[in-house]
């Protein structure tokens, strides 16, 4: 068993809540458990898998992680389901449909007996989702556990998914407004974060005086960050606008970070916008940074005073909870996953508009007392709520939950 | 472990146990305040369990406004407030089963109804998800002789431990009594100071660390504090948990 790890997080998340991931891993240990989704590097369900997998191993499960392999139409067919899924009007032409249903079959057929023997299957998101059918000898309970925020999908091609989702044994969503009519079921378990990797670790402080440097910040003037990719629903523009309103009476720079350009052309276009909002004040700095610079973000959020996600509709939002795990209270946009974070009036603010970001900003830099208690109940709310010990315990309590009954209260162990 | 004020002469050691929950999406959401009373009316009993206790095992915040998630959304989406307090004071444990507390909020929603010459109605996005609760229990495996002996092993309780014994056993228990106290009792008056300090103490509005905090104070009041700190997860001081 792998002590140190278990360890390294009891320090940081409780020794009593270690201790209960033990007792609830007991009744498990050695139970084959095998995660499929359709990629080693990049992207959230990756990075979670990469933390999750060494966790569970070392509470004694068997613990493992396959990824398929497709090609161009396969891609192309899976991309177009995701955009579908998030209420892009996609038309998915039949070849491509076929790529998808052959890539599972193939894929299936090279997994075979890992499937067919796992005590549970984690298939991650649409890619994999086919494979079930091919797979009649499975003895385990496969999970479907949908990362994508699907509350509004189109709905032809959420028939055609769902045709291929029915069968299991149970389907994960983040958020209850995500769940869809499905004849199994729906497991809600919110997304998490690593404490310990390069995003959310400790850094020194020469490491967040140097990425200060780096990008001409200055260390005497209060700062307001908001990391998000360069899309009109995360509100960049009205930052700014919050921003100017707060100026004229408090000093204050403001960064905008994000991702490098992407393949949406939206992307661009609103990249556009923000720097055209920020023309010709040296203190908005719009970073454009690479999709790895995961210890620059940190940094960027530990320097900040506050941080800001004003976004009009969020998924769950883990940036907030990143920044909420540096000790500092968030304003955020009254929406989705956001509201199941920022507490108005303890851990941050919920605001609908830039005047209500630029109020709520005046307050927090003037009220440094409030600022600081506020930073420390929302680094203890993500501790006790949102760290991936939580997230591995409700995976485990449901693995538990799937293996020994259906009902309301299920006795584990006799 | 039901003896809340029943002495005996051999008492049973109490078994520690302990719980972890899960959420379900029942499919059922209310726009306005007549979808909350007709999904309050199809519900799973489940549902008002996890929208009334479920929520401290939840995230949520130690200090809450409203002791449960129906009379928060009352007020915080529809600006029901005077209904939302109303709703607030139901206590699960003044009735005596979960089909009793549904059909008085259901008549608190109709009654407001009445007087309403307008539906109130939630924000597009502010819908309410009624959502339903597993909970798997277990035995951890910990047996305690002796009241003193809880005492020093409380602090270490996980929190979950803590609600299946102090929270869900209000629930559980025909006398809605806590576990503690149903243990306690099996004592005679021997600990009736101790079950009554314990009685007195309202868990709905802390986090359940703040409760185990505060249980663990008032049981070390009553023997001392505990001998030694357990330093780590498997610290000497630890006792042995067989699961």
């Amino acid at each position: 068993m792998n002590l140190g790890l278990l360890e390294q997080y009891a320090e940081v998340a409780g020794g009593d809540v270690v201790d209960h991931l033990r007792q609830l891993a007991a009744p498990l240990a050695g139970a084959r458990v095998l995660h499929v989704n359709s990629t080693k590097e990049g992207g959230g369900v990756a990075e979670i898998l990469r933390e999750m997998i060494p966790l569970t191993q070392a509470l004694g499960l068997d613990a493992r992680w396959e990824v398929i392999t497709g090609d161009q139409a396969f891609y192309e067919c899976t991309k177009s389901f995701h955009n579908a899924l998030q209420g892009s009007r996609e038309v998915i032409s039949e070849s491509r449909l076929h790529a998808y249903e052959e890539t599972n079959i193939e894929n299936a057929e090279r997994l075979r007996t890992a499937l067919a023997e796992a005590d549970f299957v984690f298939i991650h998101d649409p890619q994999p989702a086919a494979m079930l059918s091919s797979i009649p000898e499975r003895r385990g309970k496969w999970i479907w556990r949908c990362h994508i925020d699907v509350r509004r999908p189109h709905r032809p091609v959420w028939k055609y998914l769902r045709t291929w989702v029915a069968p299991y044994d149970a389907s994960i969503f983040s958020l209850p407004e995500y769940a869809q009519p499905l004849p199994h079921p729906q497991y809600l378990i919110p997304p998490s974060i690593d404490p310990f990797n390069e995003k959310n670790c400790e850094l020194p402080p020469e490491e967040v005086a140097a990425v200060r440097e780096r990008f001409g910040l200055d260390a005497e003037l209060p700062l307001v960050v908001q990391v998000s990719r360069f899309d009109r629903f995360k509100d960049p523009v009205g930052v700014i606008e919050a921003y100017r309103l707060v100026k004229t009476l408090t000093p204050l720079q403001l960064v905008l970070a994000g991702g490098g350009a992407t393949d949406d052309p939206e992307g661009e276009t609103v990249l556009e916008q923000v720097r055209r909002a920020a023309e010709g004040d040296p203190n908005i700095h719009v970073l454009l940074l690479p999709s790895d610079a995961h210890r620059t973000i940190n940094a960027l959020q530990r320097a900040a005073d506050l941080i800001m996600q004003k976004s009009t509709r969020e998924g769950f939002g883990l940036t907030v909870t990143e920044g909420m795990w540096k000790r500092k209270p968030v304003i955020g946009g009254d929406t989705g996953g956001i509201r199941l974070q920022v507490i108005d009036h303890y851990t941050g603010f919920l605001v609908r508009t830039p005047e209500g970001a630029a109020l709520r900003t005046r307050f927090l830099l003037h009220r440094r007392d409030l600022l600081e208690e506020m930073g420390e109940r929302a680094h203890r709310f993500v501790r006790e709520n949102f760290l991936i010990t939580r997230h591995l315990r409700e995976q485990l309590t449901l693995m538990l939950a799937l293996r020994y009954g259906s009902g309301d209260r299920i006795e584990v162990g006799g | 472990m039901e003896n809340c004020g029943r002495p005996a002469h051999d008492v049973t050691p109490f078994a520690a146990r302990d719980c972890a929950l899960i959420s379900l999406a029942t499919g059922i959401t209310a726009e306005n305040l007549r979808e909350l009373r007709d999904g309050l009316m199809r519900a799973p009993e489940s549902s008002l369990y996890h929208h009334f206790w479920g929520r401290l095992l939840r995230p949520h915040f130690d200090e809450p406004e409203y002791l449960n998630d129906f009379a928060s959304w009352v007020h915080h989406s529809l600006r029901e407030k005077a209904l939302a307090e109303r709703m607030s004071l139901i206590d699960p444990t003044d009735y005596s089963d979960m089909e009793d507390v549904r059909h008085e909020l259901v008549e608190l929603i109709e009654q407001r109804l009445d007087e309403s010459e307008s539906v109130p109605w939630a924000k597009v996005d502010q819908r309410f998800y009624f959502i339903r609760a597993q909970l798997v229990l277990f035995d951890t495996g910990l047996r305690v002789e002796h009241p003193a002996e809880l005492s020093a092993l409380l602090p270490r309780f996980s929190t979950s431990s803590l609600y299946y014994h102090f929270i869900d056993a209000r629930r559980r228990n025909q006398s809605h009594c806590d576990d503690f106290c149903s243990w306690l009792g099996a004592y005679g008056d021997q600990f009736s100071d101790l079950t009554q300090r314990l009685a007195g103490l309202d868990p709905y509005f802390s986090s359940l660390h703040e409760t185990r905090h505060r249980v663990a104070e008032i049981f070390a009041e009553r023997f001392g504090p505990p001998d030694e700190e357990w330093d780590d997860v498997n610290g000497p001081g630890r006792p042995e948990i067989q699961p």
